[in-house]
């Protein structure tokens, strides 16, 4: 399959970037690492007149930590984020979630911030950015600009990013003391989206919860804050029964849709599940276990 | 539509095309360059077969633009072998028996020379895990894991006279 035709652009700044999606408007898409853009063109999903790679742009591979913050840049891949001695000593739900990301080959090319703008359910990076409490940069004519997690996914492959912005950045707070966080997913197979997937962040002081952030993958038509859960939690000790409630709670916050990885019944009890699953690992890391 | 004037290199040889935007470069490797060692085998980003280096890291060229290989330098198959030496790790697929069809091999025999470039001395998980993007339909992964294993012994024990020399 070749995708159909379209103007390519290579611009070498953000400015030029971001001057040429203002004049191409609607028109034009972003290309990143492309391991979702291309596949949706080559398979007529997607037909922009006008592809933008702004991977020809230099300084924007970082994955760094200043100033108490996280810094990913647009163009790190998944397999830096793998290798990033910071990302696995002290991030490890971002390690254990770029490691089930598709598959080893397509990690050496798709990017972090792709994950994130191209807007899909049923990626694995909303959820974990969801559970972090991440903000992204979204730049645009006017400059740059920042987008809390929360507020970033409007609907199925649609985001707060304007026509003319480029998401340069994901900025995820350093984890405090006493903090843990993890991600567990359910697949048919390496490289398959989730059938379904959970991120849990918990913030642990004295042996009750301070704070928690739980994301679901693939859990309707767009990442799911489990919230109720997350405020359950709030003041309790990090025990099973604790779990177990926000489980149930994560749960009945999604819309799963029945496909060949599940009816909505199963999918929603692996929702469950994983949730469970991933705040017991999550409190573990919190204990330094 | 646009096209472009691309200049990379393939197994150590400049090139000088002009594409179209649209171009894949498994297309620009296969058709315009001729060189038909690397495969397409789903052309969704799944099996692997298109598998080539790209500055030295393994990608699949069906989810690449060729206007994206301008500058760069690329290794297929074919730049395994130098000066009439099979590379180690296709003489390991010879001895092991590391293929049957040949559909996935060329992919295989990339990403295999990758991981050992990275890491000489893997386990057999980190083989697994490496390869987990390159399909082998004929379900040889026994062998496949085993010819890796060769290929890296086989390095190892080059190095050990060497060593023992000095």
């Amino acid at each position: 399959m070749i995708p159909p035709s379209f103007d390519y652009h290579a611009p070498r700044s953000i400015p030029d970037a971001v001057g040429l999606l203002g004049t191409l408007g609607d028109e034009a898409k972003i290309l990143s690492g492309g391991q979702s853009l291309l596949p949706l063109m080559k398979l007529r999903f997607a037909r922009p007149a006008h592809v933008i790679d702004i991977g020809r742009i230099p300084g924007l591979d970082y994955v760094k930590e200043e100033g108490g913050v996280l810094k990913i840049g647009a163009l790190a891949r998944e397999a830096a984020l793998e290798a990033s001695a910071v990302v696995r000593e002290k991030y490890p739900i971002l390690a254990d979630t770029a490691a089930v990301i598709a598959d080893p080959l397509v990690r050496n090319l798709a990017t972090v911030c792709g994950n994130l703008a191209h807007g899909d359910p049923a990626n694995d990076h909303p959820a974990t950015m969801l559970a972090l409490g991440a903000e992204v940069v979204a730049t645009g004519p006017k400059g740059a600009r920042t987008i809390p997690i929360a507020q970033f996914f409007t609907g199925l492959f649609s985001t707060a990013l304007a026509a003319d912005e480029i998401l340069t950045e994901i900025r995820i707070p350093a984890p405090p003391a006493g903090s843990g966080g993890a991600y567990v997913k359910l697949e048919r197979k390496v490289g398959d989206f989730a059938t379904a997937g959970a991120a849990a962040f918990l913030v642990i002081k004295g042996g009750r919860i301070e704070r928690a952030g739980i994301g679901l993958t693939a859990m309707g038509p767009v990442p799911v804050k489990a919230s109720d859960a997350e405020k359950s939690l709030a003041g309790k000790a990090p025990d099973e029964a604790a779990f177990a409630e926000a489980g149930r709670l994560a749960a009945a916050a999604t819309r799963p849709t029945a496909d060949r990885r599940g009816a909505v019944d199963y999918k929603k009890e692996m929702a469950r599940v994983l949730t469970v699953r991933a705040l017991r690992k999550a409190a573990q890391r919190a204990g330094g276990k | 539509m646009s096209t472009h004037k691309v200049q990379l290199k393939v197994n150590g040889a400049a090139h000088d095309v002009d594409v179209e935007a649209r171009l894949l470069l498994v297309h620009l490797i296969r058709e315009n360059l001729r060189l038909t060692g690397t495969h397409i085998g789903c052309d969704t980003t799944h099996c692997g077969a298109c598998t080539v280096l790209l500055d030295g890291v393994p990608v699949k060229s069906c989810t690449v633009l060729a206007v994206q290989a301008d500058g760069r330098e690329v290794t297929t198959v074919e730049g395994l072998e130098k000066d009439g030496q099979l590379h180690p790790i296709q003489d390991g697929f010879m001895q092991e028996h590391g293929l049957q069809c040949g559909y996935c091999t060329p992919g295989m025999l990339i990403t295999g020379a990758a991981l050992l470039e990275k890491c000489p001395q893997p386990s057999e998980l980190e083989i697994r895990q490496a390869i987990s993007g390159n399909l082998c339909r004929c379900t040889g992964y026994v062998n496949i894991v085993k010819a890796v294993q060769h290929a890296a012994q086989a390095a190892a024990a080059a190095k050990q006279p060497a060593a023992a020399a000095r």
